[in-house]
């Protein structure tokens, strides 16, 4: 870890070096280690550390933006002058106003030491016993298990400096049978919070509950979908049309149903960066202090997340969602919650006569983004649902649906939450029982 | 650099590792895009470093940094056999790479003119006159375009005594108009989805797209698909164009034949695959089929000297004639099957690993026309350009949709339709193909995601217009 210091010191030297009108300096700097396995052993073992420069220079209302991972002084003195260059050279853009002023950050708690310290001797133990586990059970482990320690700075000419540090963990396991797959998943910035064995133990009771899985015709179907299945519908959500820029160009779901009902009662779903229950962050790439933003409330369409341009176009402020620049597609809510309901397990199953047990979704993309349509296919525990009660497993089976419509018909939400992670971001949900779900084609096992 | 890679791979040596490769990486980014008349980004970015992969005790460890000394070289060197032997508790085999690799040489992208050289006012000025192009249409909501070049420089050395050096150029580019009325959005790309068709090579690629040329008509396309009919659901004929095909054969071919993933080394991410070594010699689709891995194809963005464990690019046969017969594959994943590698162990920056990637995988042309295609189909649909993939984690069932359909009827194009999607099991699907026709491009792809840490990689397929009957279409 570099500390504030040496990245305040760096950012400073930066902007001192810089002649634009305005400057902002992003300094990004991590360590991180991946400990990769398959076949119930470890293939892939890696680890990594890297400090990246970017800066933003504004000549008018022209903007330019370099980037170099290389921070020594001549290095540093080019990126600035690249930055300005590419601004003089683009046109004028009347609806840029400015990097942004400072405000208070404040604290959040993101980083835990043990995070930081675990070694790549600590994940191997950690993965032998899951790799044992499966072998005792005739299975085979699959999945990773990451550490990283990660800086933000941000500073700019108009005083804004911001600095965080935060840690994560993330453990992903799919667990492998003769026709069978079970898979489960836990992220933390704390290693301590993360409960590797238990991960494994569930995914390999999934997998060994979803053999010798039966075919079942598609069609339409009441589902309940765990959090991992949630997640990725909230995520696709959030990338079709959370955003200020989605909204703004037309494109966004949301254009047209501002204070109108988009889901059922039962769902609320917002954006918080500094909620402990996910991968916390105080300030966004911009070095503006993160807000909650409840985008449905109660199945109600009411807000999107902005970054300062976005907010600026409006006369707004910022929510603090900028991704690092230049960032053409806009805002984005990495931080998402969805409210807990009252359901346990046999709550979620209970009252559909026939239905799917969804326990992840794979390859998911969307179909038509205005409608809210995506597509992909169900992964690693997939099962049919009988008056009330889990009986067998099934095949895999192909989705093209509408999020809003199956959010819409949402008829219970479960009462725990679980973080469900990727490269994106985080989301922080129930598993959630849907009424009408569509599902338009199958596939051989 | 030379005596930086000595230094390492020595210092490997002396903390225990059997074999030890370090690779450095400097490559330099400049992109310019224009959104509805204003420059929405225009970046260059620029990252250096280098990574030591390392066997010791049997088993793998891989250190990465962007410090380019020789005490920094000394620490990760030392670092990536420690993780090593973390690795080994709990192998099962010892890694096999078969045989030593020993190469010498310099590689460098032919191209005509560097993209680097252009003035930006130049690339800015015919994104802004792509964007007017565009926005002159009535009804266009969003008009995007952009370029982007790439010059990379990479040395790669082991421990078996190879020492390679390339300079690999790209250079893309893309425009994209967008119309919106109420609940529809549609969406014209050209010449490829993604934002950009790009390849190896220089200035010229951008010269030949003619993007301010093609405006217009893109543009005039997206406004009538607000307006026209629904794709409606059927099982039919469809003649795909080359850009989609191009997916296709990614998607279905590709990655299937990645033989890491074949050995279960993605079970967790990406998934497997349903072509296992006992599918080796059987059909895979019909005798129309022939697809090659061709690390050598002219502006192919997985063309190169050698891959990043200093094998070189070669030419490998995966479907013959309709049958399956070979793999894409590292030495790794080569040595389990006893063959050789293919030269497809790539990594994406300094700071990734080498995996199994594709290089060039091509549909190699037939002996159609597109026109000759559409002149002997009855009715079907003519399905250009991708909007939307997914495919399950064996590669077996995929549904693709593309920007823009048209009638066919009595061997003539008709009326556009819009929403069009279609579905399929990949061995039925391929084997209902019987026509490919001759006009063959090359195309890019830059969005091919793929390992853990992630890894976004670039890679080619030649591909040309074919068609496939009994499809169902229109899931939406």
């Amino acid at each position: 870890m570099h500390g504030e210091a040496a990245l305040q010191t760096l950012a400073l030297r930066a902007l001192e070096a810089s002649r634009a009108d305005e400057t902002e300096v992003v300094v990004l700097s991590g360590e991180s280690s991946l400990t990769r396995f398959a076949n119930s052993a470890i293939h892939q073992n890696v680890h990594e550390v890297d400090l990246e420069v970017r800066v933003r220079a504004v000549s008018g209302s022209r903007v330019g933006v370099a980037v170099s991972n290389r921070s020594d002084d001549p290095s540093l003195r080019q990126v600035v002058a690249q930055a300005l260059t590419s601004a003089r050279l683009a046109p004028e853009d009347p609806e840029f106003r400015g990097v942004p002023h400072p405000e208070p950050v404040p604290k959040v708690t993101a980083h835990s030491t043990e995070t930081a310290a675990y070694t790549a001797q600590q994940r191997a133990w950690d993965v032998k016993a899951a790799c044992d586990l499966a072998a005792s059970n005739g299975l085979e482990a699959s999945g990773f298990w990451s550490t990283r320690e990660r800086e933000v700075l941000v500073a700019n000419s108009k005083g804004v400096l911001a600095y965080r540090v935060g840690t994560q963990g993330s453990f992903k396991t799919v667990m492998l049978g003769e026709n069978s797959s079970g898979y489960a998943e836990r992220n933390a910035f704390d290693v301590k919070a993360i409960d590797v064995p238990g991960a494994a133990q569930e995914a390999v009771a999934k997998a060994l509950r979803s053999r010798n899985p039966e075919a079942l015709a598609p069609g339409e179907y009441p589902v309940v979908l765990e959090p991992y299945a949630v997640g990725t519908m909230v995520g696709y959500l959030a990338y079709m049309g959370l955003s200020a820029t989605a909204v703004q160009e037309g494109r966004s779901f949301m254009s047209e149903f501002f204070g109108e009902r988009v889901a059922a009662p039962s769902v609320s779903l917002w954006d918080d960066g500094l909620d402990p229950n996910g991968i916390p962050a105080s300030f966004d790439f911009e070095g503006v202090p993160k807000q909650r933003v409840d985008c449905i409330d109660h199945g109600v369409a009411t807000a999107v997340v902005y970054d300062s341009y976005t907010a600026g176009k409006e006369g707004r402020k910022s929510t603090g969602h900028a991704l690092p620049a230049p960032n053409p597609g806009g805002p984005y809510p990495g931080h998402l919650f969805v409210e807990a309901g009252d359901a346990d397990e046999a709550g979620l199953a209970s009252g559909i006569k026939r239905g799917i047990w969804v326990t992840r979704f794979h390859y998911v993309n969307p179909v038509h983004p205005k409608r809210t349509i995506i597509t992909g296919m169900t992964r690693d525990g997939t099962f049919l649902v009988e008056d009330g009660a889990v009986t067998r497993p099934i095949k895999n089976l192909r989705f093209t649906q509408s999020v809003l419509e199956a959010l819409s018909s949402v008829e219970a939400v479960g009462n725990s939450r679980l973080l469900v992670q990727d490269e994106a971001g985080g989301a922080c949900v129930p598993a959630v029982r849907i009424g009408h779900f569509r599902f338009s084609s199958a596939t051989q096992f | 650099m030379r005596d930086l890679a000595k230094r390492a791979l020595d210092s490997a040596e002396v903390a225990g590792a059997s074999f030890a490769e370090i690779r450095f990486d400097d490559r330099e980014v400049q992109s310019v895009s224009v959104k509805n008349g204003v420059v929405n980004s225009l970046v260059t970015r620029a990252s250096q470093g280098f990574g030591v992969r390392v066997i010791a005790d049997g088993a793998w460890g891989f250190a990465s940094s962007p410090t380019l000394s020789g005490p920094e070289v000394d620490r990760i060197a030392s670092l990536a056999a420690s993780i090593a032997r973390a690795s080994a508790l709990t192998k099962r085999q010892d890694v096999n790479l078969g045989p030593p690799v020993t190469q010498r040489g310099l590689y460098r992208t032919p191209f005509t003119m560097d993209p680097f050289t252009v003035p930006l006012e130049q690339k800015i000025d015919l994104l802004l006159a792509a964007d007017a192009g565009m926005r002159s249409v009535p009804g266009v909501s969003i008009a995007e375009s952009t370029v982007a070049c790439i010059r990379i420089s990479k040395t790669y050395a082991n421990t078996e005594g190879t020492y390679v050096e390339q300079h690999l150029l790209e250079t893309g580019g893309g425009i994209v108009a967008t119309a919106i009325e109420e609940e529809e959005l549609q969406q014209r790309s050209f010449p490829n989805s993604f934002g950009r068709h790009q390849g190896t090579g220089g200035w010229e690629l951008i010269q030949d797209m003619q993007l301010v040329e093609n405006a217009p008509r893109i543009a005039e396309e997206a406004v009538a698909l607000l307006s026209a009919p629904h794709c409606p659901a059927d099982v039919t004929t469809v003649i795909i164009d080359p850009t989609q095909m191009a997916l296709q054969v990614h998607e279905s071919c590709g990655h299937a034949t990645e033989l890491d993933r074949v050995l279960g080394w993605e079970a967790s991410y990406a998934g497997t695959s349903f072509l296992t070594p006992d599918q080796l010699g059987t059909p895979y689709g019909s005798e129309h089929v022939n697809i090659v891995a061709d690390g050598s194809s002219a502006t192919g963005l997985g063309t190169y000297g050698w891959d990043d464990e200093g094998v070189p690019g070669s030419v490998i046969p995966l479907i013959e004639n309709g049958i399956f017969v070979g793999y894409l594959s590292s030495r790794e994943t080569a040595a389990q099957l006893d063959q050789a590698s293919s030269g497809a162990a790539r990594a994406s920056s300094w700071n990734r690993i080498p995996i199994v990637r594709m290089t060039n995988v091509n549909l190699l042309p037939g002996e159609w026309t597109l026109e000759g295609l559409i002149a002997d189909t009855d009715r079907g649909l003519y399905l250009q350009t991708n909007r939307s993939w997914s495919i399950d984690d064996r590669r077996l069932n995929f549904q693709f949709g593309t920007e823009i359909a048209w009638e066919v009827a009595g061997g003539k194009l008709g009326r556009m339709l819009k929403n069009p999607t279609y579905s399929g099991i990949t061995p039925e699907f391929w084997g209902s193909c019987d026509g490919v026709a001759r006009e063959w491009q090359m195309w890019g792809t830059i969005n091919c995601g793929k390992g853990q840490p992630g890894q976004t990689m670039h890679v080619g397929h030649g591909a040309a217009a074919a068609r496939f009957r009994n499809v169902r279409v229109g899931i939406v």
